[in-house]
C-alpha cells in the first residue's frame, strides 16, 4: 500500500491560486452535470437553458440584474460582519425586517409626500430596522460573548413570522377582500428607474466602492480587520471592541435593511412575508466565495443571480424543479470549499527507506 | 395534562433524534451546521423508502444512510481536507434543501403507505404502560419514540461508561493528547459524525413519516436549528437532551393549545415562541462559565498532526 | 553491566516544506543511560524526537531499537515498541481524572471499570516513587503533578525508553530536583532516558551524554564528563561566544520612582485571587525582574499594568497618576509612554496574518487625525526598524507569522521601543529564541535601561534573571513573596519564594 504524506505548503503564487479555484469551480459544474444524469436530466440542455434563461433576451438580462442587486448589496453587509468573523446568518431577517419598516413609511406617510423625500425616508427606516434587528446578537455578543451563529438565524425565523403575522394581521388590506395582502404603494414610493432598471443598480456599485474604501483606508475598518484576525490583539491595542462590533453590524444589518427596501419598493411595491426570498442565505455564500473582496463580490452575484433567473427558466420551460439551482449553488460551493486544502497542503509518497548503512 | 404531555413527547422526538446526532458529532470536535439538511435528506429519503417499498425498516434504514450521506461531505471536507465547518455546514443545510425539494417534487402531498402508518401506530409497551400517570405519557407511543428511548439511553451509557465513549471525549477536548495516545482520531471523527447524520436522518424521517405523513416542503421548518442549540442546553449530555427535547416540543404545540383553551393569540406570533426561547438558551448558555458549557474543547478546529 | 544500545538514529533527514529541520542525524542511546540532546531553539532536537516517536515519519535514514530496524507510521507503532515520550506541552484531558487521562487510548475492556483499574495505576505510581491520586481531576493539578502524571501515563504503557522534551521549563527548583530523583529512579530500573534540552546546567548535572544539534545536524556526542559548559556552548553556537550580560548599576538618586503598585488586587472568573495585595515600585534606570512558576499572577500584572485589566482593588501610580479605570486607549491618548511585550506573540502582540506595516499601524493610528489611516509614516518607521534591529524578512510587506520566532519577537520589541516608552513591560522575552538572539534581546533591554527607562523584565530562566536584573520580585499564588537583590541570594532560595515561603528580611536594592 502506497503511504501518503500531507505536509504544508509555503505560500503559493497568486496565478497558481486562482488556477486552482476556477478548476474547483469547473469540477464542481461537471459533478452538478453528473448528479442531473443520475436523475435523468440531460445536463447540457439545463446548463444552456441556465445561460439562456438567464442572458437570452434584454427581458431576461434585466431579470438577472434585479436578482444581482438584492444578492450583491446583502453580500456587501454580510461581508462586513465576515471580516470580524461574526457569523452574521440573519441577514434573511433583517432584510425582511428592513422592507417591514420601509412598508410602514410607505404606507403612512401619505401619498402627497413628494417622492425623494419619501424614499429617503423609507431608506432610512429600512436602515436602521435591520440595524437594530443586527443589534441585538452584536450588542450579547460584545458583552456577554453569546454565540451569533444560532442567535442570528433564530431571528430569521421571528422576523418572518412577524410579517406574517402583519401580513394576515393588522396590516391586512381592506380592499382586498379577504385575501392576505399588503396594500399596494402609492407611486410616491416607488423606486425611479435608470436606464431600464431601478435605481438600485446604482446604488449597489456605489456601496461596492464605499465598503472598499471603507474597509481597506478606513480607521474603522482597519479596527474590523484587526478584530477578525486576532481578538486579543486588538484589545492589545487598545481598541474598543464592543464598539467595533456593534458598529460593524450596524453597517452590516442597516445594508440588509436597505435591500428589503429596494425589493419592497421596486419589485414587489408591496410587503409580503417572503419578500427576502432566501438572499440572505445565498448572499452568504457569494460573500464567502468572493473571499469577502468588494469586486470580486459583485462579479460572483452575478453569476449567481444567472443561476437564480436561469432556474427560474428551466422550472417554466423545462419543468424542472427549480431547486436545481440550489443543488448546483451547494456543489460548487463544496467543490471550493475542498480546494482550499489543495492551496495549503500538499500530497507526496512517503520515500522507501535507504538501505542500511554498512 | 397527561395527553399534552404525551404530545410532547411526539413533537419532541424529531428533535432528540437531532440533538443526539448532534451531541455526538460535537463530542468528536465537530461543529455541523448541517443539522436541517441532514434531516431533511432523511426525510425524503424515508418517505421515499416508504413509498416505493412500502417497508418501514427499508424506510427507517434509507433515512439513515441519506442522513449519513450528507454528513460524510461534510465530514470528507472538514476532517480530511480542513475546510471551515462553519461554511460547510451551512452549505449542507443549503445543499440539502436543495436535494429533498427536487427529488420530493412529484410527491408532494402524497401520503405515507398505510402499512407504513400502521406499522408506525401508538402500542402500549406491554407492562410499563400500566405504570400510574407515568406510563400515560411515556410508554404508549409508537415504536418510533421507545427507538428514541433506546437512542437516548444508549448514547448516554455509551459516552460516560465505555472505553470507545472516553476515547471520543478525549478526541473533542484534547485532539493532539487523544493522538499522541494512539487512538485513531480521523477513524472516530468520521464514525461519530456519520452516525450523528445518521440519527438527524432519523430525526428528519420521523416528521415526514409519523407526524406529518404528507410530503411537504416545509417539513422540517427549522427544526435542524433549534436542534443545535439544544446541544448547548444539553451540556452535550443525552439524558439532559431528553429533557430539552420534551421541553420544545411542548413549546411547539403550545400555541395550538392554548387555542383550543380559548386564548386567542395570532397564530404567527404563538410560532414564534419556540423560537425566541431558543435565543433565551444561547444567551443564558453562555452566561454560565466554567467548563462544560463552552463545548468540547477542541471543536470546531480541524486537526493536523503535523502542526505540533 | 553490558550495556545494551536501545536506539540507533543514522543517518535521519526532515524536511518540512523548504526547511530541512534534520540533516543526516546519527544518535544512539543505551539502557541505563540518561542521553541529553542539546541545541538551540530551531536546531531540530523536537524534531527528531517526533520521528522516534512516531508523529514524523524521516524522510530518509534509519532507526534501529534493540537492534532492530523499524518505522513507525503512528504515534501507536512506537507506544507498542516501548518508547514513552513527555511534552512540553502536556498531552492531558482537563476535565478528566488521573486514571481516565491514563485509561485514553488502552485496550482495555469494552465497559471502563475504573475502580480496578485506579488500584493498578496506584501500585504503579508506589512502585517508581511518583506522588498521584489516581482519582484527581487534571484541572486541579498543580504543574509538576501534571509532569509526574505524564510520566505515569507512559509508564502504564510499559515504556522502557523514556523521551522528554524540556522537561524543566515549567518546574521550580524543588519539583526539578523531585524530577532528578524519577530520573535516576528509572535509570536503574534499566530504562533509557533522553532529554532533551537547551539548559547547559541542568546537562551537566543529570546526563550521562550528550548529542549537540546545530542547524538540524548533530555536532558530536561526548561523555558529559569530558565537557564543561563552554565547551559545550562552543558546540551548540559553532563559534566561540562571549556571552555575558554586564549589569550597570546607577546611582540611586537618579533613580525616581516611575511606577507604583499599590495593593493591587485581581480576580480570576472564579473569584480567586490571581494578585493578591501586590504592591511594588519600578524605578527608572533599573531592570526589575519577575521571577514565579508558570500562572503565579505574571500574566495579570503585566495586564493591568498595561491597561488590559481592571483591577478589584488596589492604585497604580504612573508617575504620580492613578492608572486604574484607563483602558488601554485611555492610556495612550493621555501621552502615558508604556511599552508591553506579552508572553503571547502572535495571537496578543501582534496580528500574525498581516504584515509588518500594518502591525506598526496597530499602535498609532489612533494619534492619527480624521477616518482614513495614513500609512506612509508607519511604512518608513516598518523600513527603520528591520534596518536598526537586523530583522530577517523578505520584505516589510510579508505577514509576520511567517518570520522566524526571534525575528518576530524583533518586530514586537522595535515597535514599542520606537515609541520611546518610559516603562517597558517584557513577559517571557526570549522565549523560544536561538542564543544569539537571546543575548542581543538583553543587550536591548541594557540599553533601555541606561536611557533612563524602567523595565519589568517577566522571566522564566533563574539564571538570566539573577545576571540581568537589579532586583527581582517573586510572584507565587499571586502573592509578593520577596523583593530580592540577586547579588544576595541563592537560587535555591527564590525557588523557596517562588513556592510560598516568605523571606523574613526583604533585601532591597539601594
Amino acid at each position: 500500500m502506497i503511504a501518503l504524506r500531507v505536509t504544508k505548503r509555503d505560500v503559493m503564487p497568486r496565478k497558481k491560486e486562482y488556477a486552482v479555484r476556477v478548476l474547483a469551480v469547473v469540477l464542481s459544474i461537471v459533478f452538478a452535470g453528473v448528479i442531473m444524469l443520475f436523475f435523468g436530466l440531460d445536463p447540457f440542455e439545463i446548463f444552456k437553458s441556465l445561460v439562456v434563461g438567464s442572458v437570452g433576451t434584454q427581458m431576461r438580462i434585466k431579470q438577472t440584474l434585479i436578482k444581482a442587486i438584492p444578492l450583491c448589496i446583502a453580500s456587501l453587509g454580510i461581508s462586513v460582519a465576515f471580516r470580524m468573523k461574526f457569523w452574521n446568518i440573519g441577514a434573511e431577517g433583517q432584510i425582511t425586517l428592513g422592507a417591514a419598516a420601509a412598508t410602514f413609511v410607505a404606507l403612512n406617510l401619505g401619498q402627497t409626500t413628494p417622492k425623494p423625500v419619501m424614499l429617503l425616508v423609507m431608506a432610512m427606516a429600512a436602515i436602521v430596522a435591520g440595524g437594530l434587528w443586527a443589534f441585538i446578537p452584536a450588542i450579547f455578543k460584545a458583552k456577554l460573548g453569546t454565540n451569533e451563529t444560532i442567535f442570528t438565524l433564530m431571528l430569521n425565523y421571528i422576523a418572518i413570522k412577524f410579517v406574517m403575522y402583519l401580513q394576515y394581521g393588522p396590516w391586512i388590506d381592506p380592499a382586498a377582500q379577504g385575501f392576505p395582502k399588503i396594500a399596494m404603494f402609492s407611486e410616491n414610493a416607488i423606486l425611479p428607474n435608470v436606464f431600464g432598471l431601478h435605481i438600485g443598480w446604482i446604488i449597489a456599485l456605489v456601496l461596492v466602492i464605499v465598503v472598499h474604501v471603507f474597509i481597506s483606508k478606513t480607521k474603522k475598518g482597519y479596527e474590523i480587520s484587526v478584530v477578525g484576525q486576532s481578538v486579543e490583539t486588538a484589545r492589545y491595542a487598545g481598541m474598543n471592541i464592543s464598539n467595533i462590533i456593534i458598529t460593524a453590524m450596524l453597517l452590516s444589518g442597516g445594508m440588509c435593511g436597505l435591500v428589503g427596501m429596494i425589493q419592497a419598493s421596486a419589485i414587489e411595491k408591496s410587503l409580503v412575508y417572503s419578500i427576502a426570498n432566501n438572499y440572505g442565505f445565498t448572499a452568504i455564500i457569494t460573500a464567502w466565495l468572493a473571499r469577502l473582496n468588494s469586486a470580486a463580490i459583485l462579479l460572483v452575484c452575478i453569476v449567481f443571480a444567472m443561476l437564480i433567473q436561469g432556474g427560474a427558466y428551466i422550472q417554466i420551460a423545462m419543468n424542472v424543479p427549480s431547486s436545481v439551482s440550489s443543488i448546483v449553488q451547494g456543489t460548487i460551493l463544496f467543490f471550493v470549499l475542498g480546494s482550499e486544502f489543495f492551496l495549503q497542503y500538499k500530497i507526496g509518497r512517503v520515500p522507501q527507506l535507504q538501505k542500511e548503512v554498512a | 395534562m397527561q395527553s399534552f404531555l404525551a404530545t410532547c413527547i411526539v413533537a419532541g422526538t424529531p428533535l432528540l433524534f437531532a440533538i443526539i446526532g448532534e451531541i455526538i458529532t460535537e463530542r468528536s470536535g465537530s461543529l455541523n451546521l448541517g443539522v436541517e439538511g441532514m434531516m431533511l435528506l432523511g426525510a425524503i429519503a424515508g418517505f421515499a423508502t416508504a413509498m416505493s417499498t412500502q417497508n418501514p425498516y427499508a424506510a427507517l434504514l434509507g433515512a439513515g444512510l441519506a442522513g449519513a450521506g450528507g454528513a460524510l461531505i461534510y465530514a470528507i471536507l472538514t476532517v480530511t481536507l480542513r475546510a471551515n465547518q462553519t461554511v460547510t455546514g451551512l452549505t449542507l443545510t443549503i445543499f440539502g434543501t436543495g436535494v429533498a425539494s427536487f427529488v420530493g417534487q412529484p410527491m408532494l402531498g402524497s401520503t405515507v403507505p398505510a402499512e407504513v402508518s400502521v406499522f408506525f401506530a401508538k402500542r402500549a409497551a406491554g407492562v410499563l404502560a400500566d405504570i400510574p400517570y407515568v406510563g400515560q405519557i411515556l410508554f404508549r407511543q409508537d415504536l418510533f419514540v421507545y427507538f428514541g428511548y433506546i437512542i437516548c439511553i444508549f448514547s448516554a451509557v455509551y459516552l460516560y461508561r465505555t472505553r470507545l465513549g472516553l476515547n471520543l471525549v478525549a478526541v473533542g477536548e484534547n485532539t493532539a493528547a487523544a493522538d499522541a495516545s494512539g487512538i485513531n482520531v480521523n477513524l472516530y471523527k468520521y464514525t461519530h459524525i456519520l452516525i450523528g447524520g445518521a440519527l438527524c436522518g432519523l430525526g428528519g424521517a420521523y416528521l415526514s413519516i409519523v407526524r406529518i405523513p404528507i410530503w411537504q416542503v416545509d417539513v422540517v421548518a427549522g427544526r435542524g436549528w433549534i436542534a443545535v442549540a439544544l446541544v448547548i442546553f444539553a451540556s452535550w449530555n443525552p439524558l439532559k437532551a431528553f429533557f430539552a427535547a420534551m421541553l420544545f416540543g411542548g413549546l411547539s404545540i403550545l400555541g395550538l393549545r392554548l387555542q383550543a383553551m380559548g386564548f386567542s393569540f395570532s397564530q404567527y406570533l404563538v410560532d414564534m415562541i419556540p423560537y425566541l426561547a431558543t435565543i433565551l438558551i444561547v444567551i443564558l448558555s453562555t452566561r454560565k462559565s466554567g467548563k462544560g458549557n463552552l463545548g468540547p474543547a477542541n471543536m470546531s478546529r480541524p486537526y493536523f498532526r503535523e502542526d505540533r | 553491566m553490558e550495556k545494551t544500545t536501545a536506539i540507533e538514529m543514522m543517518g535521519i533527514s526532515k524536511s518540512f516544506g523548504p526547511i530541512q529541520a534534520n540533516k543526516d542525524v546519527y544518535l544512539d542511546v543505551s539502557q541505563g543511560e540518561v542521553h541529553a540532546i542539546l541545541g538551540e531553539n530551531g536546531a531540530g532536537k523536537s524534531t527528531l524526537m517526533n520521528m522516534l516517536s512516531g508523529i514524523y515519519t524521516p524522510d530518509s535514514g534509519m532507526i534501529r531499537l534493540y537492534g532492530e530496524p523499524v518505522r513507525f507510521s503512528s504515534p501507536k507503532d512506537a507506544i507498542r515498541r516501548g518508547i514513552g515520550m513527555i511534552y512540553q506541552h502536556f498531552n492531558l484531558v482537563d476535565v478528566m481524572t488521573a486514571t481516565e487521562n491514563i485509561l485514553i487510548g488502552q485496550p482495555v475492556g469494552f465497559m471502563l471499570r475504573t475502580k480496578s483499574l485506579s488500584h493498578k495505576i496506584r501500585e504503579l505510581s508506589d512502585r517508581y516513587g511518583l506522588d498521584i491520586d489516581p482519582d484527581k481531576c487534571v484541572c486541579d493539578m498543580s504543574v509538576g503533578e501534571k509532569q509526574t502524571l505524564e510520566i505515569l501515563k507512559v509508564l502504564y504503557r510499559g515504556a522502557r525508553i523514556l523521551i522528554m522534551d524540556e522537561p524543566t521549563a515549567v518546574l521550580t527548583p524543588q519539583e526539578i530536583k523531585k524530577l532528578f530523583r524519577i530520573i535516576r529512579n528509572m535509570k536503574q530500573q534499566g530504562c533509557a532516558v533522553v532529554i532533551i534540552t537547551h539548559k547547559l546546567n541542568e546537562v551537566m548535572e543529570i546526563s550521562d551524554r550528550v548529542t549537540v544539534l546545530r542547524k538540524g545536524s548533530s555536532i558530536g556526542t561526548v561523555n558529559t564528563m569530558d565537557v564543561d559548559i563552554p565547551n559545550l556552548i562552543e558546540m551548540m553556537v559553532g563559534k566561540k561566544v562571549d556571552l555575558q550580560i554586564t549589569k550597570k548599576s546607577i546611582d540611586a538618586d537618579r533613580r525616581q520612582v516611575l511606577l507604583e503598585m499599590d495593593e493591587v488586587t485581581v480576580l480570576d472568573s472564579e473569584g480567586k485571587k490571581a494578585l493578591s495585595e501586590v504592591s511594588f515600585e519600578l524605578r527608572k534606570y533599573e531592570i526589575l525582574g519577575v521571577a514565579g512558576v508558570a500562572n503565579s499572577g505574571q500574566k495579570e500584572l503585566c495586564e493591568s499594568i498595561a491597561g488590559l485589566i481592571r483591577p478589584d482593588k488596589g492604585r497604580i501610580f504612573f508617575e504620580g497618576d492613578n492608572l486604574v479605570g484607563k483602558t488601554p486607549r485611555d492610556i495612550i491618548q493621555l501621552g502615558i509612554r508604556m511599552g508591553f511585550i506579552p508572553e503571547d506573540r502572535l495571537g496578543m502582540g501582534l496580528v500574525g496574518s498581516m504584515d509588518i506595516v500594518s502591525n506598526i499601524i496597530l499602535k498609532d493610528y489612533q494619534n492619527q487625525p480624521g477616518l482614513l489611516i495614513q500609512k506612509e509614516e508607519c511604512t518608513e518607521k516598518a523600513k527603520k526598524i528591520v534596518r536598526e534591529l537586523d530583522i530577517q524578512t523578505p520584505s516589510i510587506y510579508t505577514s509576520v507569522q511567517q518570520l522566524s520566532g526571534g525575528n518576530i519577537q524583533k518586530v514586537l520589541l522595535g515597535r514599542e521601543i520606537d515609541s520611546s516608552p518610559k516603562v517597558l513591560i517584557t513577559a517571557y522575552a526570549v522565549r523560544g529564541l536561538d542564543i544569539g538572539a537571546s543575548y542581543k534581546i538583553y543587550d536591548m533591554l541594557n540599553e533601555q535601561k541606561e536611557k533612563g527607562v524602567g523595565v519589568l523584565f517577566v522571566g522564566e530562566d533563574l539564571d538570566v534573571l539573577m545576571d540581568l536584573c537589579d532586583r527581582i520580585l517573586v510572584l507565587c499564588h499571586g502573592e509578593v513573596t520577596g523583593i530580592v537583590d540577586p547579588s544576595g541570594v541563592t537560587k535555591e532560595e527564590i525557588g523557596l519564594l517562588m513556592t510560598g515561603r516568605r523571606k523574613e528580611v526583604e533585601v532591597n536594592a539601594q
